[in-house]
């Protein structure tokens, strides 16, 4: 299935992108396990807050295929 | 689901607006007022946020504010749901700025309608503290040191006594 992941802020400088198009086996899979396959050999960094299509979820959360993931740092608006 | 009942807002007006340009928030709010029904309300509090030209003792001479179009709108129409759900409210508009900011420049504009007062400022002092904690923007200053992301919004001191 096909994941697109995007990186806001911090985040995208920290990945070097600001969006990825990752083609992934499992069907199963959690935000954890995607950043841990597919996405990055360390930590998450500190404090990153996750949205699955434009939702906000945590790490545990299912994703699906077609899904929209996007990590990025403590949100500073207003 | 925080909320249980979903109240739609007559006349389908634009509650909630991201702008890349400049805007006036008083004549933003004056045309908005204006397309409500007259005597529907009895009260009216507004918020504007204003970029300042310091930051924790630092001087800062510019700002870029980043979002995530799409998620940006809905987050704030879902704290604006909740507001609505919780208080009097009868209607409300939120407009928001992104792009390259200059001190002295409205940075939001949050505005409440309301029959009574008490419902109109719990409403916006709701809303703009929601926003603040959960939509997804992004400072970034240019400040003495070169540019910098901001890594945390302030607290309302009302919420830091609870």
């Amino acid at each position: 299935m096909q994941i697109s992941v995007k990186y806001f802020a911090s985040m995208r400088e920290h990945m070097g992108c600001a969006e990825q198009k990752i083609e992934v086996s499992e069907s199963l899979l959690t935000v954890e396990g995607l950043w841990h396959g597919y996405l990055s050999e360390g930590a998450l960094p500190a404090n990153t807050l996750v949205a699955v299509n434009m939702e906000y979820c945590d790490l545990s959360a299912v994703i699906k295929s077609g899904d929209e993931v996007a990590f990025f740092p403590p949100v500073t608006g207003g | 689901m925080r909320w249980l009942f979903f109240r739609r807002l007559p006349g389908g007006n634009m509650n909630v607006v991201i702008k890349s340009q400049p805007f006036d928030p008083y004549a933003a709010l004056g045309r908005y007022q204006s397309s409500l029904r007259a005597g529907s309300y009895g009260a009216m509090v507004s918020f504007v946020g204003v970029m300042r030209d310091f930051n924790e003792d630092e001087s800062v001479s510019a700002m870029t504010l980043e979002h995530y179009p799409g998620m940006t709108e809905k987050e704030i129409e879902r704290v604006c749901q909740e507001a609505l759900n919780r208080y009097q409210i009868d209607d409300f508009l939120v407009v928001h700025r992104v792009g390259d900011i200059t001190p002295n420049e409205p940075i939001v504009l949050v505005a409440v309608w309301s029959a009574h007062r008490r419902a109109a400022f719990d409403g916006c002092r709701e809303i703009i503290n929601e926003l603040k904690q959960r939509a997804p923007f992004w400072k970034r200053e240019q400040c003495e040191r070169g540019l910098c992301w901001v890594s945390d919004n302030t607290q309302d001191p009302i919420l830091k006594k609870v």
